[in-house]
């Protein structure tokens, strides 16, 4: 039976993964995603949850659990954070290569140095070159729905999915969410179907063995790719999620009447001309600062971004064209460059006609609070920049504080 | 079943994994009094033969360790459930 419940972020991922019924978990903790795995250890010990839970000594080893029982047709989950995902990144690329429809959560928290632990969404934005696809909630309930359209995804296009969620902010934050009853989960999601990989005793393969340069013939004659080619097919196949990824949230609306916009999600945007881009819980922290400055005759909107990657290029450019500002708010930074989301959103738009001039931000990194005041405050400042003529604009660094002048914010700090 | 889904593979074969010539710092030594095989008087067990990531080990009463290709790295003796694999440093077989 369906139920609404009131629960964390962290429980919506464990509840989807159970709904999921999934076969394998493998897990280290780690701050603040541990309430996910210990949920599910403890579906899994009382018999709530038919899956074997594999206790290891690191992420790494989480992963590469995980990657191992994918390989033979099981339905896995994991989950992790910042310095941890870092710890298994290189198993994060394996899976992905080796073309694995792993779920995993990834509850965004800053990376050390120095330590903190306090969310922005630098960990994932740190692995999205992987091949992974890469999907942002909003809240809870999006958590949830998220995850069984994740394994829907990955199952169709055999490829790894990354569901990011902000740390604290949802993971250990109570909001009322719609839990399906099994039978409808199942509806929507049935077991998984056969891997591209067939592990069988009378017929063993060696699975991603070293693969040379350029295609070579088998054992049978049989022409196959070389490294270029395979990491070809795995390009397409994320280009086909493209499809998939908005496919499947329309078929989930059908089932479940709730829908998250697909690759993206859009608030007051039909007329706006200053559309402010961001990707999680911050986008409904934005939507308050919209509508701040519509009260004040701005035509603001918010273009939230749910998948990340696969990077929708065609669909962000039919959403901005004819605007006239686009102001992103990158909560991770691309180290000695600017904002990821920014210069992607740049590139997209880039030798297009009466596309919007686009400025970055840098906000919330390690916790940093973020208020929709703030945000509305940040946007009348680009406005006036762009007013100005303004078309480039250096990355400007949101609430940052003059230590020396006894904490006083500095708002829109240039680098 | 999913589009784009070439994936790398292969048919486990002696070599896979290179010639190794004369880089590997120990190698296995099946002690033949342990040997599940060779005490069973058949082909019994064989699990070296199951991990051997490179191969290069053919089923047998005792089975045969391809020392051409053999890397040396110690997994045979680790998965032996009866110990009677030894790694020797290559220093005393030369």
């Amino acid at each position: 039976m369906s139920s609404t419940v009131v629960i964390t972020g962290n429980e919506a991922a464990a509840t989807a993964a159970k709904l999921a019924r999934v076969q394998v978990v493998a897990a280290y903790p780690i701050t603040p995603q541990s309430s996910v795995v210990e949920t599910l250890s403890r579906w899994v010990e009382s018999g709530e949850l038919a899956a074997e839970f594999v206790t290891v000594e690191s992420e790494h080893s989480a992963l590469t659990v995980c990657l191992a029982a994918s390989t033979v047709g099981a339905r896995t989950f994991t989950a992790t954070s910042s310095n941890g995902l870092a710890y298994m990144t290189e198993q994060v690329w394996w899976t992905a290569g080796a073309r694995l429809p792993v779920v995993m959560g990834c509850v965004n928290r800053s990376l050390a140095a120095p330590w903190n632990v306090l969310n922005d969404q630098q960990d994932s934005m740190s692995v999205r070159d992987s091949g992974w696809i890469q999907l942002y909630c909003r809240d809870n309930q999006e958590i949830l729905d998220t995850f069984l359209q994740a394994f829907r995804i990955a199952e169709e296009l055999s490829l790894p999915v990354m569901v990011c969620y902000d740390g604290f902010l949802l993971s250990h934050t109570v909001m009322p969410v719609h839990v399906p009853s099994a039978e409808e989960a199942d509806a929507f999601l049935p077991p998984r179907p056969a891997g591209l990989q067939i592990v069988d005793l009378n017929d063993p393969r060696n699975i991603g063995p070293v693969t040379l340069a350029d295609p070579r013939r088998d054992a049978s004659g049989v022409l196959h790719g070389g490294y270029m080619e395979i990491r070809h097919a795995h390009q397409q196949a994320l280009a086909e999620a493209l499809d998939v990824i908005p496919a499947v949230d329309a078929e989930f609306a059908d089932v479940f009447r709730r829908s998250w916009g697909g690759l993206t999600w859009e608030h007051r945007l039909e007329d706006a001309e200053v559309v402010l881009v961001a990707a999680g819980s911050l986008g409904m922290e934005l939507t308050l600062a919209a509508d701040e400055l519509r009260g004040e005759g701005i035509r603001a909107g918010v273009l939230g971004i749910r998948a990340y990657r696969p990077f929708p290029v065609e669909h962000l450019c039919g959403k901005l064209v004819g605007r006239t500002l686009a102001i992103v708010f990158d909560k991770a930074l691309s180290y000695g460059y600017g904002g990821p989301i920014c210069t992607d959103l740049r590139a997209a738009l880039s030798g297009r006609e009466k596309m919007p001039t686009v400025f970055g931000t840098i906000t919330g990194l390690g916790g940093r609070d973020v208020t929709a005041a703030q945000l509305a405050e940040e946007a009348r400042a680009a406005i006036s920049d762009a007013e100005a003529g303004m078309s480039q604009r250096r990355t400007v660094w949101v609430n940052l504080q003059d230590v020396a002048a006894d904490g006083k914010t500095m708002c829109g700090v240039r680098e | 079943m999913s589009r784009h889904c070439e994936i790398a593979q292969s048919t486990p074969s002696i070599g896979e994994g290179g010639h190794t010539g004369d880089w590997r710092s120990s190698r296995p030594v099946i002690g033949e009094k342990g040997c599940l095989a060779v005490k069973q008087g058949k082909i019994a067990c064989q699990i070296c033969w199951v991990y051997c990531p490179d191969a290069c080990i053919a089923q047998g009463a005792p089975p045969s360790i391809d020392l051409d290709y053999c890397k040396g790295c110690g997994i045979c003796s680790q998965v032996c459930p009866a110990g009677a694999i030894a790694m020797e440093p290559e220093s005393r077989h030369r």
